[in-house]
């Protein structure tokens, strides 16, 4: 597996805020310090011209590709499109991912200490927003001495914080890879989400937020993380993969085991899912999504958003994907276009879903080297 | 390059800005960025095709281009190119109105079913006409529009709708060559070629 590994590479930690110069949240609470977990590939250009930032999912971290040892076996999220000789080539491009604001991979969230009760915060932590996450962003930019970014390229709630990238910085951002995403969450997106926290909270171990150095809510974070992942899915990618396929079994047994494999399936990711992640993290994460709606950056609605901006858009939907579907990113490309923005969009046939994204995909691949080339051949300054 | 493409590229001034719609895989999109150094924007129905275009460097969007035209404000665009495509459209009065609008300029071409051909398949064969350009039988062509030249022109003139150019050729579908008919077009030319423009647009040049 290693042989899959073209690069090593460190999480990296870059703190800031310290009082009284906290982060002002979207809020209006103060937040600080921040401590933002980072890594990077690639080398930057002596002009600086060739940085593009990722950012990440949901549930998501810092580690987008490339492995953190020589025996490592598992490459990070998106190493099929991170990389060298990839769609995004490290060979070209200095690439920069960090862990949201609000997250549990070593950026500041809800299970950190809070200096002020040498405790971790908990449900104190104050809410984050989608532009919360971008301004810390912006600071680690900052501090890496990058005065504008080639890219900014994500999907899902990434795709979102690549937009208030674009609405909040539009003079940073050269470039823009939203990708299966939405310009605001739907009520039904918001709906699943809420379901998903109420798994948690219903959790008898969640005790209002306060479970660190005890038992944790892990059958809540489980259910939630099994109905995200219904969502991620297409019903005939369901069907491809699961079908009504039992599990090690001829006949249906009459009771409540994982009998099916869609079941077994479900089980196996919310478990796998609560030995990484927290849960107050995903009450945080999932209330800043359903919170984005890009109308709020500008007095003028979605297409005030990208008043003043000069960025170029790559918009890239996928047909199956129910979660955030196509008309949404349709809505997306409307506005750039009546903002005269220059834009490109492409609607990808898949099967899979949601995750489509994040799956090998020759078409998105072809698509995202050949955007980025491009920016890159123009330059910083555009044509 | 097909032919066509050729004099429309031919018509178009450097550094403008140009929308092609149903740009294909933006062969006259990536001639006129090269060449004329063009703001080249494109839409195309098939994702293959748009992505295509995309890995060129182009910028398109995939959709259906008598709805994406809707969104772009008043004069965004100085050409808008719609090549071979004309005959195919449900509500041409509305879809050229709206290109007027977000364009100065339209460039419009059309397979010309006044072609001597096809006026002697109708008189001796009784048949629907069928050719190289329009190859299709009645019950599956895509051309629900029966253009000839004198029609578009007569078209034009009811509409207040300004032709500032226009060229009647002889090529076949995607050939590279042809040659421009300057006498009896309506008889013998397989294309025409109109550069039309506001009512007002005369004055503006």
């Amino acid at each position: 597996m290693s042989a899959a590994c073209l690069g090593l590479v460190r999480k990296q930690f870059f703190t800031f805020g310290e009082p009284p110069h906290e982060l002002v949240l979207e809020s209006g609470e103060r937040l600080g310090p921040v401590t933002i977990a980072y890594e990077t590939l690639g080398i930057l250009a002596p002009d600086k011209d060739n940085a593009i930032l990722v950012v990440h999912a949901l549930t998501g971290d810092s580690h987008v590709a490339g492995c953190y040892t020589e025996d490592d076996v598992k490459p990070g999220w998106w190493d099929i499109m991170v990389g060298p000789g990839k769609a995004i080539d490290t060979e070209r491009y200095f690439v920069i991912c960090a862990n949201v604001l609000g997250g549990c991979m070593g950026s500041t969230g809800p299970s950190s200490i809070n200096p002020a009760t040498d405790r971790p915060y908990g449900v104190s932590f104050p809410l984050v927003t989608i532009g919360d996450m971008v301004t810390a962003q912006k600071a680690l930019v900052d501090h890496l001495g990058i005065s504008r970014l080639l890219a900014v390229v994500g999907g899902s709630v990434g795709g979102m914080q690549v937009l208030a990238w674009c609405a909040r910085y539009p003079e940073m951002v050269r470039g823009a890879i939203p990708l299966a995403t939405t310009p605001r969450h739907s009520a039904q997106a918001i709906a699943f989400n809420e379901v998903a926290r109420q798994a948690i909270m219903a959790d008898p171990h969640w005790r209002g937020g306060d479970y660190y150095g005890g038992a944790k809510p892990d059958l809540g974070l489980a259910v939630a993380r099994m109905i995200g992942h219904i969502t991620y899915l297409s019903n005939e990618s369901m069907r491809q993969k699961f079908g009504r396929q039992l599990r090690s079994r001829d006949a249906l047994s009459f009771h409540f085991d994982a009998g099916f494999e869609v079941e077994s399936y479900l089980r196996y990711q919310g478990n796998k899912f609560v030995e990484r992640f927290d849960a107050n993290s995903f009450l945080y994460l999932t209330k800043a999504a359903d919170y984005f709606d890009l109308d709020d950056y500008a007095a003028g609605g979605l297409d005030g958003a990208f008043n003043g901006s000069r960025t170029s858009f790559l918009v890239v939907a996928f047909t199956s994907d129910w979660l955030y579907p196509t008309e949404q990113s349709r809505a997306l490309v409307q506005a750039l276009k009546r903002s005269g923005l220059d834009v490109s969009f492409c609607e990808i046939q898949s099967d899979w879903g949601h995750d489509a994204f994040l799956l090998p995909n020759e078409r998105l691949h072809t698509l995202v080297a050949a955007f980025l080339s491009r920016i890159s051949r123009e330059g910083l300054a555009g044509e | 390059m097909r032919f066509d493409l050729r004099i429309i590229a031919s018509w178009i001034e450097p550094g403008s800005r140009v929308l092609d719609l149903g740009c294909g895989e933006g062969e006259l999109l990536q001639y006129l960025k090269e060449q004329k150094k063009v703001k080249a924007t494109g839409i195309e129905k098939h994702e293959a095709e748009v992505a295509v275009c995309i890995a060129k460097g182009l910028s398109v969007l995939q959709g259906d281009f008598n709805l994406e035209v809707a969104d772009y404000p008043p004069d965004s665009f100085d050409y808008i190119v719609i090549s071979q495509t004309l005959q195919q459209i449900y509500e041409p009065v509305a879809l050229i109105h709206t290109l007027l609008t977000i364009g100065k300029k339209v460039i419009v071409s059309f397979p010309n079913f006044s072609y001597w051909r096809i006026r002697l398949q109708l008189l001796f064969a009784g048949y629907a006409p069928k050719s190289k350009e329009l190859p299709y039988e009645w019950y599956d062509t895509p051309n629900i529009r029966v253009i000839t030249l004198r029609d578009f022109r007569n078209f034009a003139r009811d509409k207040d709708i300004v032709i500032l150019n226009e060229v009647a050729i002889n090529t076949h579908r995607q050939q590279e060559t042809g040659n421009i008919v300057r006498y009896l077009p309506n008889l013998r030319a397989t294309y025409g070629i109109f550069l039309i423009g506001r009512a007002d647009s005369h004055d503006a040049g």
